[in-house]
């Protein structure tokens, strides 16, 4: 079974593809990296990816078009010299950028078209879908491909991401993703989203998947996403994105190829970009250490991971913590400043009233169903012991 | 004898218009004499039910009324504003726009009303700005500001369909503010729309580059003064805690930096305590109205009008 990409805008499709992977190395990844990509490792990357027949190439910063600021950490390079050099080693791949309405805006998106982007990729909070539609009219008129990035999806129903994917559909999106930020959901609880989803969207417009490994479930939340009909299939190589990383490329690439789907990317090509190319620049490769287990299990966007780092460091409180909390208060994307503020509040706690065991949040003694655990941020703190 | 009051119209009786009103019946120096939609609706209802004139019948019946008001504060659109304004003005009817039509000067209270109060139209620019560019202006009196950043974090049950449907205006408009108001050479703004439960009150904070070799308690003695004055009209408007300051880091060009963490919980008047974004727009706008009002007060044995003379420009180094 093949399945074209919905719409205009969309590239033709050259290979058999039942599964498109996007790589987001070069976005997500900008998050692991604290936005320091060189225009060489971005060629590298790009040139890597394009020959192993990845279709889409997301090059931004981290938190989209305009994230370079002192809330999200500045980039090394102008983000617009990194998309055109990544436009410019692609022979086949498409680059796409992704925006976040409230950080960038429809003149960045404009700037990026012009360098050569061709897939626009518009993200919102998972209830917010709303603020994306201006940005979708406008991709549209600039004739690329439309993706909705559905963001921190663990922190809503299936029931409602259907309905937030519908008002990005009706914007003019023409694959929806849900995106699992926190690498929070469990399994069943991607299914249930991407099932939904589907059953709104039904031909018209694809499905995708966005996972992260803080609790390892990327890549199998990406099968049974895939099982349930989605379509387009994030990855990052080396796992290089936020948290403990996104579903890791070439593993979602050797697996589909185990089970026969056909995404049109080389394995070999791909393990070669991982290890040769992406490896070598690697700060660290993520993993599941403490701190992003706690973002998986506590509902936390991923990319504030090292930003609680940072703050732990400064401020002499520890990471987990100041993630637990930052989970409880329910802070959603962008809300990286909230980190500071959350570590300063511990920092008084810890003052005010010593040496106890300093890990006993407020939690919430919540037995509710797994659903509902999912999403109120405070059901997920439970007591830390 | 007590002075006159001034006196004022409402013009878009929704949410923020009605909660104007409760805010403009505790003032002194302002009388609301009209409330005006153009659709029959809850707050032109509730206006009558507080014995005003209110009206559906929009501009045209404002401007039929005798006295006219000499104060009219827009809660509409921008849309609307920009059709409005030059009606008000050829009336000689000062406006106070809380819309982002921004015909008039940006105006945020403590940094530069002073300086605008003969303008025949004032915009109030938005809520992140109202909550954001006063301390962007506290610091740029101590020291240059290369660049300034703010970003806001407010309910998504205080975002209305207006904010939403175009999120771009507030980035530029704020953004735009940072700059020409609180004196940053660069401005930048960010907003985050957060839907937890129960509603997160509104939150802001202002990052500012400063010299490596910044003077930080003549910094942190500006915010904390700029706060005092603030929270004359929004009693909400805190700080959540001291100013932090970050050592000079190479990839800043060399510069420190301040962060400020601001929490703005609404009055409550109308609007509900969370939706300090909302709240400060219409306090702010109060502010303006309140101090125009004293400005322009004629005595009942004054003749003459008095024009205003704009006093010291509050924009010192």
């Amino acid at each position: 079974m093949t399945v074209s990409p919905t719409g205009a805008g969309a590239r033709p499709e050259p290979v058999q593809r039942e599964l498109r992977i996007t790589d987001t190395t070069l976005r997500d990844g900008s998050h692991a990296m604290a936005h320091q990509f060189t225009e060489a490792q971005v060629r590298a990357t790009v040139h890597a990816l394009d020959a192993a027949g990845v279709a889409v190439i997301e090059v931004t910063h981290g938190d989209g078009l305009g994230g370079s600021s002192f809330n999200y950490g500045f980039s090394r390079e102008d983000e617009l010299t990194l998309i055109r050099a990544g436009v410019e080693e692609a022979t086949q791949a498409a680059i796409a950028v992704l925006l976040v309405p409230g950080i960038g805006t429809m003149d960045d998106l404009r700037g990026a078209r012009d360098v050569g982007a061709s897939v626009a990729r518009i993200a919102t909070h998972c209830t917010e879908a709303d603020v994306s539609v201006q940005h979708f009219g406008l991709a549209r008129d600039l004739g690329m491909e439309t993706v909705g990035f559905l963001m921190m999806a663990h922190r809503t129903t299936p029931a409602e991401l259907a309905r937030q994917a519908r008002i990005m559909v009706d914007a003019g999106a023409q694959c929806v993703y849900c995106v699992d930020s926190a690498g929070a959901l469990v399994l069943g609880d991607a299914q249930q989203r991407v099932q939904a989803m589907v059953a709104e969207l039904g031909a018209e417009a694809q499905v995708g998947f966005h996972g992260h490994q803080n609790l390892s479930l990327g890549v199998a939340n990406s099968v049974l996403a895939f099982q349930h009909g989605a379509r387009q299939i994030d990855g990052a190589l080396c796992a290089l994105g936020a948290g403990a990383g996104n579903s890791p490329t070439e593993v979602l690439a050797a697996t589909f190829d185990h089970l026969g789907v056909q995404t049109g990317v080389d394995v070999g090509g791909v393990l070669a970009a991982a290890e040769e190319v992406v490896r070598p620049f690697l700060p660290r490769w993520p993993k599941m250490d403490r701190t992003a287990v706690v973002q998986g299990w506590a509902g936390v966007y991923s990319s504030f991971l090292l930003h609680a780092e940072r703050a732990a460091e400064r401020y002499g409180v520890p990471a987990h913590e100041i993630l637990q909390r930052v989970g409880e208060l329910g802070y959603v994307g962008g809300q990286e400043d909230m980190i500071i503020d959350v570590a300063l509040e511990l920092v008084r706690q810890r003052d005010q009233e010593p040496p106890k065991s300093a890990t006993t949040l407020e939690g919430s003694s919540s037995s509710e169903a797994a659903s509902a655990r999912l999403l109120s941020p405070a059901a997920r703190a439970g007591s830390s012991g | 004898m007590t002075e006159a009051r001034t006196i004022a119209a409402i013009v878009g009786p929704g949410n923020i218009g009605t909660d104007l009103l409760a805010k403009l019946q505790r003032s002194e120096h302002i009388e609301v004499g009209y409330v005006v939609g153009v659709v029959p609706s809850e707050g032109l209802a509730r206006a009558e039910k507080l014995g005003l004139a209110a009206s559906a019948d929009g501009v045209d019946w404002l401007l039929r009324q005798n006295p006219l008001p000499q104060l009219v504060f827009e809660a509409t659109s921008a849309k609307a504003h920009a059709a409005n304004a030059p009606r008000y003005a050829d009336a000689g009817i000062t406006a106070i726009d809380l819309t982002p039509a921004a015909i008039g000067p940006l105006v945020c209270p403590p940094v530069n009303l002073r300086e605008h109060l003969a303008a025949p139209n004032i915009n109030m620019i938005s809520c992140g700005a109202q909550a954001t560019v006063p301390i962007v202006h506290a610091v740029s009196s101590v020291v240059d500001v290369p660049y300034a950043e703010i970003v806001a974090s407010v309910a998504s049950k205080s975002a209305g369909p207006g904010t939403r449907a175009n999120i771009d205006e507030f980035t530029h408009t704020t953004s735009r503010a940072v700059q020409m108001v609180g004196g940053a050479c660069r401005g930048k703004a960010i907003i985050i729309l957060n839907p937890v439960e129960p509603p997160m009150i509104m939150r802001d904070t202002v990052f500012c580059a400063i010299p490596a070799d910044a003077d930080t308690d003549a910094i942190t003695e500006s915010i904390v003064a700029r706060v005092a004055e603030v929270q004359r009209y929004v009693p909400g408007y805190t700080l959540r805690a001291d100013p932090q300051y970050d050592e000079p880091r190479e990839t800043w060009n060399g510069n420190a930096r301040v962060a400020v963490f601001l929490e703005v919980r609404g009055g409550g008047d109308y609007l509900p305590e969370y939706a300090g974004n909302l709240d400060i727009m219409t306090a702010a706008a109060a502010q303006v109205g309140e101090v125009i009002a004293q400005a322009t007060a004629v005595s009942p044995a004054t003749v003459e009008p008095t024009t205003v003379e704009p006093t010291t420009g509050t924009v010192t180094a």
